[in-house]
């Protein structure tokens, strides 16, 4: 087998290793392919799907789809754009999420990824749904408002801190996070430090005391939109 | 030790105290204790070593499972559109009477639970209902009646009185009331047949061998998708791995679909040859049926069937003489989810987990059930391979087109006089079959279940078959008086309930459409509403993860393309500014309760 797969990615040659799904040739590359439940140090979760691409004409969610040799991939395309922009609409509306007051603003991928697809207001209704919040832990808080139900949590927990303290419950629209314990996060063995505090991509796990530590207009995405720092390896 | 931690300790000893027996494992506690309690929860983590949420995780997915308690009486009427046309609305309205209760409740003693379920495979003798494991057909308000009055002298389902169905269905150990509706057989599955033939003719010649006879007779996949069949036994044989699985899907979820249940009752030594001879095609040892939840009245015939193999040497060791060559079959029975017939949510739901579907690469062929090499196909499809076997592959290519050969079966309800199940040669024409079932006057047929499409008078010279109207086997007739628009929100209403929730598109994107819809349906829609309708149906198409958000817009998009006529004549531009859905006065009631003053402006 060689040791290097050559492809394309809207007409531009990539070449990627062997084992390396699109997105993680294409971040190499420098060519950003927008993304959410995607973390680079997690196993894929697949779920968000913002990340479809048309491989050879046929979709598919870049974060899982393993390069091939000669693969043509379409990502900048007007109509992958179009389902992308409907993708984050659903994961606002599905939830309640008020940019203004939340501790997440300009460090949140959601928000990011909106404002860098042109998105100002979603264009469907909102579901208005009922959802908890849980700040029983003495360090962290839960607001499941904003949860995207990426996955992040779950793995992290599982099989970076080896606890397994989130989980999935329920099904279809009802689907949401749980945390190991009859009811309530101080009654699990998360701890502030564990890598399942440290992912979420909204302001869903959130730690105390932290929310302002750096002034809005001073985040990460305040001054550059999300996908910059992949743009800049590109030589 | 209380009773509930000697009973749940027990139940997990029985399953070997196997993380991968979880399904097992809570429908046995469900069954006992009519709920899955947060202590049992607590105690099977501890069982079988796993994380209580986890249970929990899985607890909360089926339908037949549940956290709260539920009464020692299931009582689940099917509300699938076919019900919904039987006149299913007025039997809820007995049972609510009679129990005096909603649907969603218990009765205040605690022993009468009251929920709607969708399609339980009954179409053709609806409205139907389960109570608990027991099926009952031809609902009348009459006979919700008497079996209340039943029920409530025992709170046994298993003693409710009725008449016998025909075939195995009065077996002593299916004893029920449901009856095949087996309107025409064919020439492959509902033929006679010489048994064992198929299986004695495999064992003679090489696997590889086996897997050419079914490739060149081109057997594609009964169960929806229509993958050849040959090829997939090739990859699974090829791939590496010492223990394989074949799988055999016998969850028939699709609404509208009941062959499945026909083929079990009365054509289980059929299915369990084929499934012995694609074991013995791809090198597995252990086969698994996947019986979904509503079928578990089956299960006690199934089981003995297999044991009758057992004792003639057709499973077990060295079959049939055959020198190294083991194989046995095991039942998986299911717990209310549609999602679980897609064939990697079955793999999921085998191996004790939440029926949700996994992520493809790799595919179930190279590491499936337990990380092993692992072939699904339908019930039906292993019936074919059987009779290929038996008779090669030529003759099976006889009947049926020309790409695609054999027969298909077809269940057949809604607005028709002979509904039922018929085994008709590929090829056959939507008209010709509307003629056999009665149903010359039909507005619309939809072919292949709410997954597939809803078809308009203009089609019917189409034919069914994989190449044009390609379907797993529901037709679903409707006549000139049903609301098209209606019948699709009923399905959409469908997909939003069996979503797994996984992906983004297909857990939040069919809501949406089913809004809309509801939108339409109550007068309000606009013009601009259909195009976002047709680009929302699309986008869940384009992105969803598994088969079924790539296919759940179809009720949608398929009557915007077929039935567009009745949405345009639906919606309406607004001239007044305001959202149509947009209610002020109902707005402005809490104001105006409070200011003890009606708005002057807003007057109407
Ligand atoms: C949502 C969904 C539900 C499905 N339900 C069934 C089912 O009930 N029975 C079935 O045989 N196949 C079902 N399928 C198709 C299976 O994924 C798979 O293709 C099939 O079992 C393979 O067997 P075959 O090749 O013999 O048809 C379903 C697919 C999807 C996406
Ligand atoms: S809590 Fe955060 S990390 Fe966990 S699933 Fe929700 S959005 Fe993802
Ligand atoms: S399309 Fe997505 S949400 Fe729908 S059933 Fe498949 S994986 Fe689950």
């Amino acid at each position: 087998m060689s040791d290097q797969i050559t492809f394309t990615i809207d007409g531009v040659s990539i070449k990627g290793k062997p084992g390396q799904t699109i997105l993680q040739a294409a971040d190499e590359a420098g060519i950003y392919i927008p993304r959410l439940c995607y973390h680079p140090e997690l196993a894929p979760h697949g779920s968000c799907r913002v990340c479809t691409v048309l491989v050879n004409g046929k979709p598919q969610a870049a974060c899982t789809q393993p390069i091939s040799e000669g693969m043509t991939v379409e990502n900048d395309t007007p109509e992958l754009k179009e389902h992308r922009c409907n993708i984050i609409d659903m994961l606002f509306i599905e939830g309640n999420h008020f940019c203004m007051f939340c501790e997440k603003s300009g460090n949140c991928e959601l928000q990011a990824v909106a404002y860098r697809l042109g998105i100002l207001a979603p264009k469907f209704s909102y579901l208005f749904p009922k959802k908890d919040v849980d700040a029983t832990h003495p360090d962290i808080f839960l607001d499941l408002n904003r949860c995207i139900l990426c996955g992040r949590c779950v793995e992290a927990s599982k099989n970076v801190d080896g606890k397994g303290a989130f989980e999935f419950v329920g099904r279809s629209i009802e689907k949401k996070i749980a945390v190991n314990a009859e009811a309530n996060l101080k009654d699990t063995n998360l701890a502030v430090t564990d890598k399942a505090a440290d992912v979420c991509p909204v302001g869903t796990i959130n730690k105390k005391r932290t929310a302002f530590a750096v002034p809005i207009g001073k985040r990460l995405y305040d001054k550059k939109p999300i996908g910059s720092e992949i743009e800049e390896r590109k030589k | 030790m209380s009773e509930i931690q000697a009973e749940v300790k027990k139940i997990c000893q029985t399953c070997g105290n196997d993380r991968a027996k979880m399904m097992d494992i809570v429908r046995a506690v469900q069954q006992k204790f009519g709920q899955v309690s947060s202590e049992a929860m607590n105690l099977i983590a501890k069982c079988v070593g796993c994380h209580r949420v986890e249970v929990e995780s899985v607890v909360s997915f089926y339908a037949f499972l549940s956290k709260k308690p539920k009464g020692k009486v299931v009582i689940r009427l099917c509300n699938d559109v076919v019900d919904k046309m039987a006149g299913v609305d007025a039997i809820a309205e007995a049972f609510k009477k009679e129990l005096g209760i909603d649907f969603g409740r218990t009765t205040p003693d605690g022993k009468i639970s009251l929920e709607y379920t969708p399609c339980i495979g009954m179409c053709d003798q609806a409205p139907a209902a389960i109570i608990n494991d027991e099926v009952i057909t031809y609902l009348s308000t009459d006979k919700v009646k008497e079996i209340v009055a039943d029920i409530k002298k025992h709170y046994d389902p298993s003693k409710l009185k009725h008449r016998l169905g025909d075939g195995n269905n009065a077996d002593e150990l299916v004893h029920s009331c449901v009856h095949n509706g087996l309107r025409k057989k064919g020439q492959v599955i509902f033929a006679d047949y010489k048994s064992e033939a198929g299986l004695k003719n495999a064992l003679a010649v090489s696997p590889v061998e086996v897997i050419n006879v079914v490739k060149t007779a081109r057997l594609r996949g009964r169960g929806g998708a229509g993958f050849p069949t040959g090829i997939k036994w090739q990859f699974t044989r090829a791939a590496a791995g010492e223990k394989k699985y074949i799988l055999c899907n016998g969850d028939e979820g699709e609404p509208g679909t009941f062959k499945d249940r026909v083929i079990l009752t009365e054509r289980a030594d059929m299915l369990f040859e084929g499934m012995t001879i694609a074991g013995y095609a791809i090198g597995a040892e252990n086969g698994i049926l996947y019986l979904r939840g509503e079928y578990n009245y089956l299960r006690k015939l199934l089981e003995k069937i297999l044991q009758n193999r057992r004792d003639k040497n057709l499973l077990g060791k060295n079959i049939l003489g055959k020198q190294g060559f083991n194989f046995d079959i095991t039942i998986q029975v299911g717990a209310g989810a549609y999602i679980c017939g897609e064939e990697t949510a079955l793999i999921s739901s085998c191996e004790g987990l939440r029926g949700d579907p996994k992520t493809r690469p790799p595919f179930p062929a190279q590491k499936g059930y337990l990380e092993c090499p692992t072939a699904v196909n339908n019930v039906e499809t292993l019936c074919c391979v059987t009779r290929i076997l038996e008779m090669g592959a030529a003759w099976f290519a006889e009947s049926g087109s020309k790409g695609s050969p054999g027969t298909k079966l077809l269940s057949v309800s809604g607005d028709c006089k002979l509904p039922g199940v018929y085994e008709l040669p590929f090829g056959v024409k939507v008209k010709d079959l509307l003629k056999d079932v009665g149903a010359q006057d039909a507005q619309a047929v939809l072919i292949g279940g709410p997954s597939g499409q809803i078809i308009g008078q203009n089609d019917y010279n189409r034919t069914i078959c994989y190449d044009d109207l390609a379907t797993g086997g529901a037709v679903v007739v409707f006549g000139p008086e049903r609301n098209m628009i209606d019948i699709a929100a009923q399905y959409m209403e469908f997909f939003v309930e069996e979503s797994c929730g996984y992906c983004t598109p297909c857990r939040v994107g069919n809501v949406l459409l089913k809004k809309y819809l509801d939108k339409i349906l109550a007068g309000k829609g606009e013009p601009e509403d259909l195009d976002i309708l047709q680009k929302l149906g699309e986008s869940i198409k384009l992105t969803s993860r598994c088969g079924m958000g790539q296919t759940s817009p179809n009720p949608v998009l398929t009557t915007l393309k077929n039935f567009r006529k009745n949405y345009e004549s639906k919606v309406k531009k607004v001239s007044d500014g305001m959202q149509p859905t947009f209610d002020i006065r109902a707005a402005l009631a809490d104001g105006e309760a409070i200011a003890k003053r009606k708005s002057v402006i807003f007057t109407k």
